[in-house]
């Protein structure tokens, strides 16, 4: 999670430098959902996330320095600079994507699940979303669809109470998610997004549930981001107070304090931890720096698979 | 002499039988047989696992089409019609086009997605619309308009082969045409140029549908004296571009013929591509037959007044060669 935090306040600052440029949104209060869900699948299942994905890419292997090479657009990034921050990708990690549309991740896991049903493999497709494309006729229809072909996709939904400036209550009719569904036949739980513990808990029984069954599953995680949507973001649609709030529930300051209650790790460690993360950044940002630029000559390349000129 | 539906039901079963990836939805495409009966049979000799029905959410079994081909399936869904395609537009333009490249080439998406465009039948508005050129300006997918029986089986082997994905657009009054067909045949490339019907003083440019309309005003010209070329497009995406210039390099004219509204439409494309690339081969202005401006009517007489028809198509080439 300090991984997460750190990477991600370093990224805010060389928005600020100029360094990153585009859209750029953090996940910045909502690590544990990351790392949890992400620690609680295997090598070999399938992850498609959203445009918040630093995260995720993150903690599912894909190096820091790629990352942030990605995000300066350099050649030397996890999708050779076409992607930028909202498209992280990885073949080897299985990591199908940061999707910026919002649900249109949904049926690309449907098809992942589909294909491994066809193929006889044991593999869970997990789908990362944010409440708002639980508003998608999308979420809907991949629901449907899943449990109708019984394929094994986890749905993982990030409820962090806004889509961009909607509050959950203002764009959710009936103000809770965990309703719909049921309603196709989708077991659905409720679990607290802000507790790293409780999450990799839930995600390992939900994925092995599907893995198992070969049925999908619901989860949403209840968590908060601390920070504004994207960078571009006044946050007119909340209260200083509101955020405050949250923040007391910070999921890094939580374990921590549990950790260090439980002595399962000292003060020193925690130096150490943070002294290691640091070094990391460090060395992912000069990756980043050292980084080619892609020859504009090579533009059109990974269009099409050959050069149609 | 064999029909188009058959020709790419015999497609169909060839690539059922020897590959195991290949797979079929849509929506009715198992009990039903098909909307047009293309599939009709599948079911039964491939069982649902192959020949999977779909609910009704385009947008979302398009999805899984693409999701399926990331994930080492060759799937060919079928989108009833193109009308019905807008639902699905989404992951076409957003998933499927961009995901090799926005992945720096790590992922593909070997999808091939087959859907029935254009007018003819009097179903009106909402099941009239011929788009091919919405999506033949998508870079990263290609696009494929099979005019004869031959390329309706070809086009569909070669899509399902592609590493891209490919969308195959079969003109509804096409179905029941019959034609000559050899399920052996050599595979011609798909993305070339045909001439249809060779001539020296008139280059009739069309693609689906249309090219049927195109010979028989070739036909008519002939009786007039008059030497008509007959271009077939066959790929909108890539367009073969050299053919369309090389064609009136040899006749200096040209009349394009499209049954998209003319505005925007692939018809101005050829025309803009003729102007760039072979402006000083032309005797005469380029002269688009297109659908008239407006939703396509259900009344026949209106319908017809709508399409392109080949009186047009006859009186342009006439006025073209200077004697309209
Ligand atoms: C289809 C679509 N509509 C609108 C947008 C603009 N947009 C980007 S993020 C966002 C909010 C999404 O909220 P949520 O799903 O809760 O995810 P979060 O940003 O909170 O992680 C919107 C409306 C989009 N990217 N895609
Ligand atoms: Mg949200």
């Amino acid at each position: 999670m300090l991984r997460i935090r750190r990477l991600e306040e370093k990224s805010a600052e060389l928005y600020a430098k100029q360094k990153i440029r585009g859209f750029l949104h953090l996940y910045i209060g909502e690590e544990a959902v990351g790392v949890g869900a992400m620690r609680a699948l295997r090598d070999d299942d399938n992850v498609v996330a959203t445009y918040r994905e630093h995260g995720h890419a993150l903690v599912r292997g894909i190096p820091a320095g790629e990352i942030m090479a990605e995000m300066y657009g350099k050649a030397n990034g996890c999708s050779g600079g076409r992607g930028g921050s909202m498209h992280l990708f990885s073949v080897e990690r299985r990591f199908y994507g940061g999707h910026a549309i919002v649900g249109g991740g949904l049926p690309i896991a449907v098809g992942l699940a589909l294909a491994n049903k066809m193929k006889g493999e044991s593999r869970v497709t997990a789908c990362f979303f944010g409440d708002g494309a639980t508003d998608e006729g999308e979420f809907h229809e991949s629901l449907n669809l899943t449990a109708l072909w019984e394929l094994p996709v986890l749905f993982i939904c990030e409820n962090n109470r806004y889509a961009m400036g909607t509050a959950f209550a203002r764009h959710v009719s009936d103000n809770d998610i965990v309703n719909n569904p049921p309603a196709y036949g989708v077991h659905s739980e409720t679990v607290d997004g802000m507790d790293v513990v409780a999450v990799e808990r839930a995600v390992h029984n939900a994925a092995e549930s599907v893995r198992e069954t070969g049925e999908p599953r619901f989860i949403e995680l209840r968590t908060y981001r601390f920070r504004a949507h994207s960078m571009y973001d006044a946050e007119l649609y909340r209260s200083k107070a509101e955020v405050e709030e949250w923040k007391k529930l910070d999921p890094i300051e939580q374990l921590k304090d549990r950790a260090l209650a439980a002595t399962l790790i000292t003060g020193a460690d925690i130096e150490t931890i943070e002294r290691d993360v640091a070094r990391e950044i460090e060395e992912a940002v000069q990756f980043a720096e050292q980084g080619e630029w892609e020859s504009i000559d090579d533009l059109a390349r990974h269009t099409y698979a050959r050069d149609l000129s | 002499m064999t029909t188009y539906r058959e020709a790419i039901r015999t497609a169909l079963r060839r690539l059922l039988l020897e590959d195991s990836r290949v797979f079929l939805m849509g929506e009715d495409v198992g009990r039903y047989g098909g909307a047009y009966a293309v599939s009709k049979g599948l079911l039964d000799e491939f069982g649902e696992d192959r020949i999977r029905d779909t609910p009704l959410c385009e947008s979302t079994f398009v999805g899984a089409g693409i999701g399926a081909a990331l994930g080492g399936m060759r799937p060919i869904v079928e989108v009833m019609t193109v009308n019905f395609s807008m639902l699905a537009l989404d992951q076409v333009v957003n998933n499927a086009a961009v995901m090799r490249h926005m992945s720096g080439g790590q992922f593909e998406v070997p999808i091939a997605v087959r859907m029935a465009t254009g007018a003819g039948k009097q179903i009106a508005a909402q099941h009239s619309h011929s788009l091919e050129n919405w999506y033949a300006s998508i870079p990263g997918i290609k696009v494929l308009a099979p005019a004869t029986v031959q390329d309706a089986h070809d086009m569909l082997l070669a899509a399902v082969e592609d590493p891209d994905p490919v969308f195959i657009f079969e003109h509804q009054m096409l179905y029941g045409i019959e034609g000559p067909f050899d399920p052996n045949a050599t595979l011609s490339s798909p993305w070339k140029a045909a001439v249809r019907h060779p001539g020296s003083d008139v280059s009739l440019i069309a693609y689906g549908g249309s090219v049927h309309k195109a010979m028989t005003a070739a036909e008519e010209l002939e009786k007039e004296g008059i030497s008509a070329e007959v271009i077939d497009l066959r790929s909108l995406r890539p367009l073969d571009r050299p053919a369309i210039s090389a064609s009136v390099s040899r006749t200096h004219r040209a009349i394009v013929i499209d049954e998209a509204w003319k505005t925007g439409s692939l018809a101005s494309e050829v025309s803009a591509t003729l102007a760039e690339e072979a402006f000083y081969e032309l005797d005469a202005p380029i002269a688009r037959v297109c659908t008239r401006e407006v939703p396509i009517p259900y009344a026949k007489h209106l319908e017809d007044a709508a399409l392109p028809q080949v009186p047009a198509i006859v009186e342009a080439a006439k006025r073209s060669v200077g004697n309209g």
